[in-house]
């Protein structure tokens, strides 16, 4: 256990860090996307253009903070600090190293899914309280598409858990020792990155906020930095699931000995990061009822198919 | 006062609350969120008493999927200030009348159960692990039958918007 001046190093590092990554990854994001995408990207402010993530910034604040006469005050203010609450309460529970944790709860699994869930709100009251067609057309989308991939993300975990034997992140990174549970638990690795991807909602699942129909979804009528935790907590969000798939599924901090555990975190969460953006390069955005179908009639299949072979499997040979 | 005590009066207090809120509120979006903060709470209270298995299942599937259909169909609905309107005249002072009397029932109950239960909580914490091996050891009928319960909301679910499917969509089927 940690001992307290430890800890709360680990809590303001992981705040600190978790955030400025988001704030950097905003620029970092447009960059690789120009890359891949055969342009130059945002190079112009500072070396790289790595600057422009303080300009984002600076402008975000002192834009003009403006909430509309007809939306709910209450509910518009509250909404897009559930998000970033959330999200960063999420970070709690991952181990960045053997002992390099917030805390580790025997219910860690359970706790980032309950998290995760926590941060539809954000979307979902920010549509409602906008009172504007658009925006409420948004959130509905995003409920509807958030509580059904949920099911599928929690399910797609249970393997690893029957596996490993716990709900604790630090157990499931120590039972993969021997081997990944990428290799061992591949459907289950596929349908949790699929719904990761869209319960951050980001691209191609980025239907709550399609803006080629809907404007800019459920948050067309925000501005200045209520607008920035929405972006912040989405960046979070994209953060948060990639560390929690290198915890999962790719051994978290195992790796050489040469380097120490908190590189081989870092590296395979910037890996996974870096895939989440080339997919926003890379596939178009399906049509709203092509992927709630696709959710009910492939993920869900393909997820009780992986739970009930890990069960067969592990209550065969007994592990 | 231990720091759990402390932090058990906290999270009962916002319970209240934020139940107390969510009765009388007349937006229904508004009510919708103290009761959603009135689960967090409760979620708390069972962490403390040691049940952490049950704090995160009332956060993942009330807080965090019920909760959700609640406010999805107060969007569908989309009242606004005229569903303000009709919840101020439901909400009159003659409403409150028989469901206080039958809560003051329950209220006198449970304080003459407390005054006699002296023992408090063990504070054994119970690990999810445990959980499992219960549920589907002594109590795996009630299991059963709970899934039982599903099946049938499910297939009735289906029964009902089966009218709907046969329509033309715009959908690729």
């Amino acid at each position: 256990m940690p001992d307290s001046v430890f800890i709360y190093v680990i809590i303001f590092g992981t705040l600190f860090g978790s955030i400025g990554g988001a704030a950097v990854l905003v620029w970092f994001e447009r960059r690789l996307l120009g890359f891949w995408q055969d342009r130059l990207g945002p190079n112009r402010v500072g070396p790289f253009g790595i600057g422009l993530a303080f300009a984002d910034i600076i402008k975000l604040f002192t834009k003009e903070d403006w909430v509309p006469p007809f939306a709910d005050k209450f509910v518009f203010i509250f909404a897009p600090t559930a998000i970033m609450m959330a999200m960063l309460l999420g970070f709690a529970v991952v181990p960045y190293g053997p002992g390099l944790y917030v805390v580790d709860l025997n219910i860690a699994l359970l706790f980032f899914l309950g998290m995760t869930s926590l941060a539809v709100y954000s979307v979902l009251l920010g549509g409602l309280a906008s009172r504007n067609k658009f925006a409420l057309l948004g959130g509905l989308r995003s409920a509807a598409q958030m509580v059904s991939y949920e099911v599928f993300m929690g399910l797609s975990l249970m393997g690893v858990v029957m596996l490993s034997g716990s709900f604790s992140l630090v157990d499931i990174v120590n039972a993969q020792q021997d081997v990944w549970f990428v290799f061992s638990q591949f459907l289950g690795f596929l349908v949790f990155t699929i719904a990761g991807i869209a319960e951050s909602h980001r691209l191609p699942f980025d239907l709550p906020e399609a803006e080629h129909e809907l404007v800019a979804g459920f948050h067309t009528e925000y501005s200045g930095m209520k607008f920035g935790m929405f972006m912040v907590g989405e960046y979070l969000g994209v953060i948060l699931i990639s560390s929690m798939i290198a915890t999962i599924f790719f051994g978290g901090w195992l790796g050489p000995d040469f380097l120490p555990p908190i590189f081989w975190f870092g590296l395979k969460s910037f890996l996974l990061v870096c895939f989440f953006v080339l997919l926003r390069a890379a596939i178009p955005r399906p049509r709203y009822d092509q992927l709630m179908s696709f959710g009910w009639k492939i993920m869900l299949p393909l997820t009780l198919v992986n739970l009930m072979v890990t069960g067969a499997v592990v209550l065969w040979w007994g592990y | 006062m231990t720091i759990e005590l402390i932090l058990f009066y906290l999270a009962a207090t916002v319970s209240l609350v934020s139940t107390i809120l969510a009765l009388t509120r007349y937006n229904a979006a508004h009510a919708l969120i103290y009761l959603i903060i009135s689960l967090l709470a409760s979620a708390i209270i069972f962490y403390l008493v040691g049940a952490p298995f049950a704090a995160v299942l009332e956060i993942v599937i009330y807080a965090g999927a019920i909760m959700v259909l609640f406010v999805f169909v107060v969007m569908i609905l989309n009242l606004g200030s005229r569903g303000d309107h009709q919840e101020h005249e439901w909400l009159n002072p003659r409403m409150w009348l028989m469901p206080a009397l039958l809560c003051l029932v329950l209220f006198l109950e449970i304080v003459y159960v407390l005054s006699f239960t002296s023992e408090g909580l063990s504070g054994v914490v119970v690990a999810p692990k445990t959980v499992g091996i219960k549920l589907f050891g002594p109590y795996v009928l009630a299991v059963e039958i709970a899934s039982m319960l599903l099946l049938a909301g499910l297939v009735g679910a289906y029964h009902l918007g089966r009218r709907y499917l046969s329509d033309a969509r715009g959908g690729d089927q």
